[in-house]
Parts: structure tokens; C-alpha cells; sequence
């Protein structure tokens, strides 16, 4: 019963939120309204049973409240009846014409959910704000589920949605869809939002695993939203196909001892062949409308790696190639270094150990990592060593830390030749 | 219509020599942004501001009130001018402030007024 109630919340409860901003014209009253929904649901639904349209019975009872509410707030009952040229005078609120009128303005639509997605990702908010609120309205998220997921005291990330709900109703932001000319550069911000509760879900696994929401599916969830609500977008599109490509390898991530284990060592059977298929089909979309961008560019690499049978027939040469289109349309220090990686495996450690010397990220783990291993198959074992510890160093992820040591442990004692 | 304070953001020595053919375009540029705040509506106030080191803070005391020399805030940027607009909504007043601080090349803050 309880699961029930909440697989209808999860699924329902950002459609309405969505919804109800734009009737309430404000956040905390529809967040409000909704949580009366559920609450009336939770009650009723056990005495007489879950009605035959779950979702419909709490968009209804919400929209109810939000219309008792116009109706006892006569100053916004006719704001809106300006706003929907009614030109009566006296205004009988069961009349059917009005009632329907009512009844329309507070219809489902799937353009809400889209302006609930811009303004959570408003770029005048700070991109862990827009993480927060995102999971908060769009996602139905309790405050103390965002906070144990991303492992930090729950009155932090109620302050920070605090204060972005608060930063957002005293700048008077527009809830609405961003015109042609501001598109992609808002649109980027929400598909980067995503993005990063994706990684944190994937990354994350520092802390009790078993009472974390997982991030992962979280971000899959709102992906797909934003798929079906913008089908056009090829950036929307890349960006839910390299999370179903990267989320289809995660079962073969870490080993039985929660060690993790490198992408060409993996249990490739164990990968999920329905979440291939998929990101597959949806990057073939993407290439035949031939308006490549980064994330697409990533969902085709992660692509040609879910494609090869085994480690050993993977296409490095395509896989460079993709590299190498992305580095021209969003050159940044991390593209280069997975550049180098490929390289390394398409034309030997020391090509790639060349590439790499362009590549400047002193601080940043997976640079040293990446380079402990071309270093250690370029049998330069000092160096290796070296360079795992500085791995190591910059390590906070236990099962990435374990992984390391066994790593540098092998160089020691196996050099392998070049 | 919402208000917004949009400020102009400079290194607290700026330069005051308006007689430089830099000073000059920058001048001629403010001019033209504020004649499109006029043409549209957007306008309430505008102005400049003496650098910082000719400002005097006034602080109640009990019963009567103290004055000290300079500005309140000892910061190494400081406000130099700013306009006060009215914009329908945050997206506006975001898109006249990025007019704004390309005409007078440096950064601006957007802050809304209460009520």
C-alpha cells in the first residue's frame, strides 16, 4: 500500500508541482497543495481502496485545493479572469462555464513540467542550488533524501532550497519557457544539472549504500521527462543516451569486495543488454540528425564501448576519432586526458604517454591514475610508482583508493614489458 | 513592475578623467543604453558616482549621530554608479543588465527592491 502511494508520488508528484506554480504563482503554495493531495491520499486510499487512476485522483485533488484557494483569494481569481479575458462582473464560481474555465487553467500540461526545469536550473541560482531544487520539485524528493544522498546534514540543503525558492520569488523569475536567442544556453545549465546528479549517483559510494536514494536513477527519471518533453533537442536526447550507457555497465562497476574494476576487466555479461539497446537506438537518432554536440559526442563514445564483445575488440581508432571531434567543439583539460587514454590504447603506451604531456591537471586523480598505468606499460616503474601515489593521494572514494593500491602493487611486482 | 538595482562594479582608484578617448566611447555608450532605457520604459534613475574616497558614513550613536571619513564597506571594489529599472520580470532585467555592463564594461549586480 505504502509502496504504491509512493511509486504514484515519485511519478506524480513534479507533473502537479509543476502544474500548481503556475495556477498559485507560487512555489511553496503548490508544494503545499500537492503534499495535501498526498496526505488526503494516504488517508483515504487504505478505507476505500486505490482509486483506478491513481495519478489523475491526486492531479484532481490538488488542482481542487488550488481552486479553493483562488477562490478565498479574490485579488488572484481576478488577476486571472483579466488575464483569460472574463469580462463578467459577477463572478458565480459553480456556474459551469466558470468552473470550467477553472478547471482548464489548471490542466496538466507538459509544458509545466519544462518551466518548473528552467527555473530550478535559472542560471542565477548556483549550480548546487539548482541540483537541490531540481530534485526537490522536479523529482519529489523529501529534503532529508537529497541531503543523505549527497551525504551532507539535511539543514544544509534545506537552507540552500530555502534560499533559492526565496532568491527566485524576490527577483520576480518568470516561469516560463527561455525564447529561441537564451535556448541552449539555458537548456545546457538543465542538461548539466542533470548530468552532475548522475555522476554524484554513479561516483558516490562513499557511506551506507543501503539508505542512499539512488542519484543515478533519480537523474535517468527527470532525463527521460525532459526526452519526452523536448524530442527535438539532440543534446537532450545524447545526454539520456550516455546516461543509459554508462547506468547499463554500472552492475560490473565494483567487484564482490566493492573494489572497483576498470572498464576492460569487466564482466561484460553482466552488463544490462536492455539499457544497450536503448542508448544504441538513441544515439543512431542522434547521428542521423547529424547536429553533434557534447553530450551526444559522449553517448556515441560510450557507445563503441558497450559494442565491443570484449576489452580487446574495442574500435580505439573510432573512440579517438570521437575524442578528437569533441576536444574541437568543447576543448577542456579532462577531454584531452581521456584522448590520451584512447590513444594509449589504440597506438601503445608511449603514443600515449605523447599525448598526454600536453595535458595539464596536476590535481585531479584520474590524470595521475591514468598516467601511473600508460607509465607502468611503458615499463617506466619509478615513475609508475610515483604517480600512483599521487593517485592515491588525491583519492576520497574508498573503492577507488583500493583499486589504486592493487594497481600500484602490480606495478611493483609485475613489470610489464613496453 | 518589480524594480531591480543594477550597480556598477569598479576597483576602488577608477579612473575620473572623462577627457581619455576611452572614457569618451564609454560615456557615449552609457548614453546610448540609457537613451534605450528611456525609449522603453525601463527607466527610473540612473547615476554615477564619485570614487569611493569622497564618500562619508553617518552611523546613529545613542542620541546623536558620529561621521567617519570613506566609504562604509573597505573593499578593494567598490559601487560606481547604478541604475534603478523596472522590468517585468527577472529574465528583463538580466537581459538589460547584460546591455549594461557591456556599455560600461565592467561587471553589474542585479539586485531586486522589496515590495
Amino acid at each position: 500500500m505504502t509502496e504504491t502511494l509512493d511509486a504514484v508520488f515519485r511519478r506524480e508528484a513534479g507533473r502537479c508541482t509543476a502544474t500548481l506554480i503556475r495556477v498559485l504563482g507560487d512555489i511553496d503554495l503548490a508544494e503545499d497543495a500537492v503534499a495535501e493531495a498526498f496526505a488526503i491520499a494516504a488517508e483515504q486510499w487504505p478505507k476505500r481502496g486505490i482509486p483506478p487512476n491513481p495519478g489523475g485522483w491526486i492531479t484532481t485533488t490538488a488542482r481542487n485545493r488550488a481552486i479553493d484557494r483562488l477562490r478565498r483569494e479574490s485579488t488572484r481569481v481576478e488577476r486571472y479572469i483579466t488575464a483569460h479575458h472574463m469580462h463578467e462582473q459577477d463572478i458565480d464560481p459553480d456556474s459551469t462555464p466558470e468552473r470550467e474555465a477553472l478547471d482548464r487553467f489548471v490542466d496538466v500540461v507538459p509544458d509545466d513540467q519544462l518551466r518548473l526545469m528552467f527555473l530550478c536550473c535559472h542560471p542565477a541560482l548556483a549550480a548546487d542550488s539548482q541540483v537541490a531544487l531540481t530534485l526537490r520539485l522536479l523529482g519529489g524528493l523529501e529534503t532529508g533524501e537529497i541531503a543523505r544522498a549527497f551525504l551532507m546534514p539535511e539543514a544544509t540543503i534545506a537552507q540552500r532550497i530555502v534560499r533559492a525558492k526565496r532568491k527566485l520569488r524576490d527577483n520576480h523569475a518568470p516561469y516560463r519557457i527561455p525564447g529561441a536567442a537564451e535556448l541552449p544556453d539555458r537548456l545546457n545549465a538543465v542538461l548539466a544539472s542533470i548530468y552532475l546528479i548522475y555522476t554524484e549517483g554513479h561516483t558516490a559510494t562513499a557511506g551506507p549504500a543501503l539508505t542512499r536514494l539512488d542519484l543515478s536513477a533519480e537523474a535517468i527519471r527527470i532525463g527521460r521527462v525532459l526526452a519526452t518533453l523536448m524530442p527535438d533537442e539532440p543534446e537532450v536526447i545524447g545526454l539520456l543516451a550516455l546516461m543509459l550507457l554508462t547506468e547499463a555497465r554500472r552492475p560490473s562497476r565494483l567487484d564482490a569486495h566493492g573494489s572497483m574494476v576498470r572498464l576492460a576487466d569487466q564482466d561484460r555479461s553482466r552488463w544490462n543488454p536492455d539499457l544497450i539497446a536503448e542508448g544504441h537506438e538513441l544515439v543512431r537518432a542522434c547521428l542521423r540528425r547529424n547536429q553533434p554536440g557534447p553530450f551526444q559526442i559522449q553517448a556515441a563514445i560510450a557507445a563503441v564501448h558497450t559494442d565491443a564483445a570484449t576489452a580487446a575488440n574495442t574500435d580505439w581508432s573510432q573512440i579517438v576519432a570521437l575524442y578528437d571531434q569533441l576536444h574541437a567543439i568543447a576543448p577542456n583539460p579532462v577531454v584531452a586526458l581521456n584522448r590520451a587514454v584512447a590513444v594509449g590504447m589504440l597506438a601503445g603506451p608511449a603514443a600515449g604517454l605523447h599525448a598526454l604531456a600536453d595535458v595539464n591537471l596536476p590535481d585531479y586523480q584520474p590524470y595521475h591514475a591514468a598516467r601511473a598505468d600508460l607509465l607502468t606499460r611503458a615499463a617506466r616503474v619509478a615513475e609508475a610508482i610515483a604517480a600512483y601515489d599521487r593517485a592515491i593521494e588525491l583519492t576520497t572514494n574508498p573503492a577507488e583508493r583500493e583499486f589504486l593500491s592493487r594497481q600500484r602493487q602490480h606495478a611493483t611486482t609485475t613489470p610489464s614489458p613496453s | 513592475m518589480p524594480q531591480y538595482l543594477l550597480s556598477v562594479w569598479h576597483d576602488e582608484d577608477y579612473a575620473v578623467d572623462f577627457s581619455t578617448p576611452e572614457a569618451q566611447a564609454r560615456v557615449a555608450q552609457i548614453s546610448a543604453f540609457n537613451d534605450e532605457l528611456q525609449q522603453s520604459g525601463a527607466w527610473v534613475f540612473a547615476a554615477g558616482l564619485h570614487p569611493a574616497s569622497s564618500a562619508t558614513v553617518v552611523r546613529p550613536s545613542g542620541d546623536h549621530v558620529s561621521m567617519t571619513d570613506g566609504p562604509y564597506a573597505e573593499t578593494k571594489e567598490q559601487m560606481g554608479g547604478f541604475w534603478i529599472i523596472q522590468a517585468a520580470d527577472l529574465d528583463v532585467a538580466l537581459e538589460l543588465a547584460a546591455k549594461g555592463a557591456a556599455a560600461s564594461g565592467g561587471p553589474i549586480e542585479v539586485r531586486p527592491t522589496q515590495g
